[in-house]
């Protein structure tokens, strides 16, 4: 069977398209959701796309948050659903308390647009398991306000736990501590990631093949996850 | 009508980029005794009814900041002491 994954479309989501691209070229089912609608259409994992939505009003991710979709997104997510949150959507998790800590504005204050590479530091999550641990890829980044901070306890035990899944390498393009670009859930289900691994799946557009892994990763962890 | 200001501010040990940029375009203006600049939000709300700071404070907390990065104070003002009717 095959796995449907769906991706939510806010108004002012811009990376919805190159998400189900990504999703379907990973050989799994699009499920394209809207905001305004709770019902998640029996998917089996979801992906928050980058973007402005909403406008970015107020806080980047805080009035998204409270869309129909994400109430039901929330409590599937603590059910163990699979949610995978880029850019946009990992300032949506951290708004909506899925995942601990935020998104603050660049700290150089300029938007930075390039290929960065990563290290995968955890590939136990539903998002990663397809990668080596240690293994290095190459995704492009673009943000005006991937900044993570939290307090130094959190970040101690989201080091501690293994819940750090990616860090930057070669140069830290927002400031974030501890070079941190992904972190997850205390489950693995939830994965919040700055960088975009959805740009990064089709040789005619991407640095490289890279960003596939997010998403063949989670068609894994369904395989082996119990219906 | 009174109005409830809810006025949110970065936390400070929460790196302000905005207002060091601020700070440092001051020396342009011929202003060298600032030591620092902090940036933040002002809300005001209206209520259709009596000005209700709880749920001022509700608002506040679950949307208006974020607690894990930013704090925020609640307070009433009368209509003249609103931004709107500043001369």
């Amino acid at each position: 069977m095959t796995a449907r994954v769906g991706v939510v479309t806010f108004p002012g989501s811009l990376d919805d398209g190159d998400a189900a691209r990504a999703v379907r070229i990973a050989g799994a089912e699009v499920v394209r959701l809207w905001h305004g609608d709770p019902d998640l259409h029996g998917v089996d994992a979801v992906v928050l796309p980058g973007g402005f939505s909403y406008g970015d009003y107020l806080r980047c991710g805080a009035i998204a948050r409270f869309a129909p979709v994400m109430e039901t997104i929330v409590q599937a997510a603590r059910g163990g659903l699979p949610v995978l949150g880029i850019c946009n959507g990992f300032q949506i998790l951290c708004e909506a308390h899925l995942l601990p800590g935020a998104l603050t504005r660049n700290q150089h204050l300029h938007f930075r647009n390039r290929d960065q590479v990563l290290r995968i530091e955890s590939t136990g999550t539903a998002w990663t398991n397809a990668f080596q641990p240690g293994q290095e890829v190459l995704v492009p980044v673009k943000n005006g306000e991937g900044c993570y901070v939290a307090d130094p306890a959190t970040l101690d035990r989201l080091e501690g736990e293994g819940r750090v899944v990616a860090r930057y390498v070669g140069g830290n393009p927002n400031g974030s501590q501890r070079d941190i670009a992904a972190i997850t859930n205390e489950a693995g289900n939830v994965v919040g990631i700055m960088p975009h691994p959805e740009h990064a799946v089709e040789a005619l557009t991407g640095p490289s093949l890279d960003g596939l892994g997010f998403f063949t990763s989670v068609l894994k962890h369904l395989v082996g996850a119990p219906a | 009508m009174p109005r409830v200001v809810v006025d949110v501010m970065l936390k400070p040990e929460i790196l302000d980029p905005q207002g060091q940029a601020v700070a440092n375009a001051l020396p342009r203006l011929g202003v060298s005794d600032v030591a620092s600049v902090r940036i933040g939000r002002r809300i005001e709300i209206e209520f259709t009814g009596e000005p209700d700071l709880d749920r001022a404070r509700e608002i506040a907390d679950k949307l208006l900041a974020n607690p894990v990065i930013e704090d925020f104070t609640v307070h009433v003002v009368t209509a003249d002491e609103t931004a709107g009717a500043q001369s």
